[in-house]
């Protein structure tokens, strides 16, 4: 038996080569990456960087041979991994992803790791070798039959790693591998992929748009430019003094570059909500947390934060009126009910509108138009508003959200940052009195923090009250009045209220 | 040391058999059931399968708790066959459309004998399979396409998420204004959504299973071996035996009543 993580992962690392390449996606006028020339040579760690939209992923899904045939999309150029197609390298180059959830295969922890190896045609005890060094490399110390649906995103993210590494590629590739993780699921991946990178010589190029996550552990830093080809490449140090300023205004978060947070007024004026002796259960049965006092004033921000699994989304949206609450009740203020009696929860869904609006976490569930502008008027119309009203209101929207571009657009197409800003306007375009948003800058570039940030501040300042369920500190900074922090477990009392 | 480090839910009874088997012993019980409905052939079948159910392996907690919707089901369908069920002979009873009779009576034990022998040894040896081990069984043993079962199994995973979705939906359609209209719209519409949501979870995961190798033009090997052996053939000829006893003694006592006949 050798002991894990030992000399069996020695992988010759894998070239990359590109001249003049580029791809168009099936029914796109742009090209997502054009006139790319580029070599990686075997073993370097790259961190990729450029705008959103800038055709990180494409290049990193063309590189991984997943990017299908010709009827998916407009090739240009020569891209080469080892000197032959990335299609003829497939089993050579590892591929990680960004949602934690659509990554896992198989039920049992042992055999998403083996699923890799069996496709690559590894014999049985070769396989069972390789799934636990892999296991053992990343740091997931469960059973082999460990349910996978029992993981943190965290361990799901590790976990997939593992079984790209069971497949012994050359080349590994990771496309923002911790956007969809909480600060102690980011620290748990890296910690993990540093040690990977301890063991192994394969290539290595990863995608994020938080540099500071990955700049220690890379010796090049390669800057796509949106209008084709690289627009800075070299050592991180240098590319980072160099274009550490454009790179930030386009959105990426450069360690140690100051930027400018928007002043506010500071004048809460009276309250809109209220709890008493508010308990909250995600199911029926299934109370989180319990004894429960917050207060929603106008004009001011409350960010609800805590550790994983506390229930921070559940008091949100039990606040925002649309989780019945297990015991005790969520009173609104006759300010905010306006006649619609004292319980968000037993308002109409049309009540709702003016009164709480709340932004999900995943914009994709809330989307309920064919395009752009259809959803922004969703909710005026079930207003009843005359037409000219709404057609002005999404107007404005449109521009103020800078998505007027894509006002005809399917929602589901739009780029992440895009789906934010149209779920934010979708909510504003009824104007509530009270904002509830969750996690609404998970996984943003920072263009679009800064964005969401400055609107937000812009309308608590305007007399809307914000609730916001966040693990992102800097955010909470920025705009948190009061902060009201949930603790794990039953025995005490819930959660706190942190003043600022 | 590589079989027994994949999980396998046991090792007692039943649960070793590979899934493949019980499949076919309980196909092949319930296939020669149906096509009679007398209450000899349930009978032998139903003695002979609670015998046999102490070598399966199961607590008897479990196996009460598994087979519970069996239990309840057949006095439901025998009720249902008393009331309704075909006329024959002396009648007891009549009210509307219901009657009951000799002939019903016959149906009626007939039914709920059914029911049981056909019931309880499928859920016996269904609730014991977990869709790994099926679908490795299907693949190395049935040799069925390893891109149709492995695509199967993966998708199987993604069914736990629908609920989730679906709440989510809910919630979020409510919080858009537009969950006061009428009720089969309000579905229809939600149901639609859930069928976008699914497909693009669908294509996620199709990219991830594609990164990992899977559909590459290598011949795929199975890390878990699937084997076939005495158990398996055992376990189909207990199933062809008790099929073979029940029409033998249905036929012997002349009780044998062919339904297509």
């Amino acid at each position: 038996m050798t002991s894990p993580a030992a000399s069996h992962l020695r992988v010759a690392g894998a070239s990359i080569d590109a001249s003049g390449w580029g791809w168009r996606h099936a029914g796109r006028r742009a090209w997502a990456v054009r006139d790319l020339d580029l070599r990686i040579e075997p073993g370097e760690r790259v961190l990729l960087l450029g705008t959103s939209g800038a055709g990180k992923s494409t290049l990193v899904h063309a590189l991984a041979g997943v990017l299908g045939a010709a009827d998916e999309g407009e090739e240009q150029g020569r891209l080469l991994v080892n000197g032959t197609t990335p299609a003829d390298a497939r089993g050579q180059v590892g591929l990680l992803m960004q949602d934690p959830d659509s990554q896992v295969i198989l039920a049992r922890v042992g055999d998403d790791v083996a699923f890799g190896c069996e496709n690559l045609g590894v014999p049985r005890d070769e396989t069972w070798r390789r799934v636990r060094e892999s296991l053992a490399m990343v740091g997931l110390d469960l059973p082999l039959g460990h349910p996978t649906s029992a993981l943190s995103g965290g361990q799901k993210q590790r976990l997939a790693l593992a079984g790209v590494l069971a497949m012994r590629p050359g080349l590994l590739l990771l496309d923002e591998p911790t956007a969809n993780l909480d600060p102690a699921g980011v620290l748990e991946v890296r910690e993990s992929v540093a040690r990977v990178l301890e063991h192994t010589e394969a290539t290595f190029v990863v995608i994020e748009h938080r540099v500071g996550v990955w700049q220690q552990l890379v010796n090049r830093v390669i800057v796509l430019d949106p209008a084709g080809g690289v627009l800075a490449d070299g050592r991180p140090a240098d590319v980072l003094s160099a274009e550490g300023e454009r790179l930030s205004t386009s959105g990426v978060w450069v360690p140690g570059i100051r930027h400018q947070l928007p002043s506010r007024h500071r004048s809460a004026s009276g309250r809109l909500l209220g709890t008493e002796e508010l308990a909250i259960a995600r199911s029926r049965e299934l109370v989180v947390a319990r004894d429960i006092e917050v207060e929603v004033l106008a004009g001011a921000a409350l960010a609800i934060t805590g550790p994983n699994g506390v229930g921070k989304s559940t008091l949100a949206l039990t606040l925002a009126g649309l989780l019945k609450p297990a015991a005790g009740r969520v009173l609104a203020d006759p300010r905010l009910a306006a006649g619609a009696g004292g319980e968000p929860i037993r308002w109409k869904s049309r009540q709702l509108l003016t009164r709480i609006g709340t932004v999900f976490q995943d914009p994709e569930h809330q989307f309920v138009a064919g395009t752009v502008r259809a959803e922004l008027a969703v909710g005026p119309r079930a207003l009843g508003l005359p037409e000219p009203v709404i057609t002005a209101r999404v107007d404005t929207l449109l521009q103020r959200l800078r998505i007027d571009h894509l006002a005809q657009a399917n929602p589901f197409t739009l780029s992440g940052g895009e789906k934010r800003r149209l779920s934010v306007g979708t909510v504003l375009a009824t104007q509530p009195g009270v904002l509830v948003l969750d996690e609404p800058t998970f996984g943003q570039d920072f263009r679009t923090w800064r964005e969401i940030v400055a609107l937000l501040a812009e309308l608590i300042d305007e007399g809307t009250a914000v609730v916001a369920v966040s693990h992102d500190a800097e955010f909470v900074a920025a705009l948190a009045d009061r902060e009201y922090r949930l603790a794990a477990g039953l025995d005490h009392r819930s959660g706190s209220l942190v003043t600022r | 040391m590589t079989q027994t480090a994949t999980a396998t839910p046991g090792n007692r009874g039943i649960l070793r058999v590979n899934p493949v088997a019980k499949l076919a012993a309980a196909l092949l019980l319930a296939g020669v059931l149906v096509l009679t409905i007398d209450w000899v052939s349930a009978l032998v079948a139903l003695a002979c399968e609670l015998v046999l159910f102490f070598w399966a392996g199961l607590s008897p907690r479990t196996f009460f708790l598994r087979t519970l919707p069996v239990w309840l089901a057949a006095p439901a369908a025998a009720l249902t066959t008393l009331l309704y069920g075909q006329s024959a002979g002396a009648e007891y009873w009549q009210f509307g459309l219901i009657h009951i009779t000799d002939g019903s009576i016959d149906l009626a034990v007939a039914t709920l004998l059914r029911v049981l022998a056909i019931g309880l040894p499928s859920v016996v040896l269904f609730v014991t399979v977990d869709p790994t081990d099926l679908a490795d069984g299907l693949g190395q043993v049935v040799r069925l396409p390893a891109r149709f079962v492995l695509g199967g199994l993966a998708g199987l995973r993604l069914i736990g998420l629908l609920l989730e979705d679906w709440r989510a939906l809910e919630r979020a359609r409510r919080a858009r204004g537009i969950a006061d209209r009428g009720v089969i719209r309000r579905l229809a519409g939600q149901a639609f959504a859930l069928l976008v949501l699914s497909i693009r979870r669908g294509s996620k995961l199709a990219t991830a299973m594609e990164a990992r190798g899977f559909g590459a033009p290598i011949a795929r090997s199975w890390a878990r071996p699937s084997t076939f052996g005495a158990r398996e053939v055992a376990l189909i000829g207990l199933g062809l035996f008790v099929g073979a006893l029940a029409v033998t003694v249905s036929v012997a006592t002349g009780s044998w009543n062919f339904v297509l006949g």
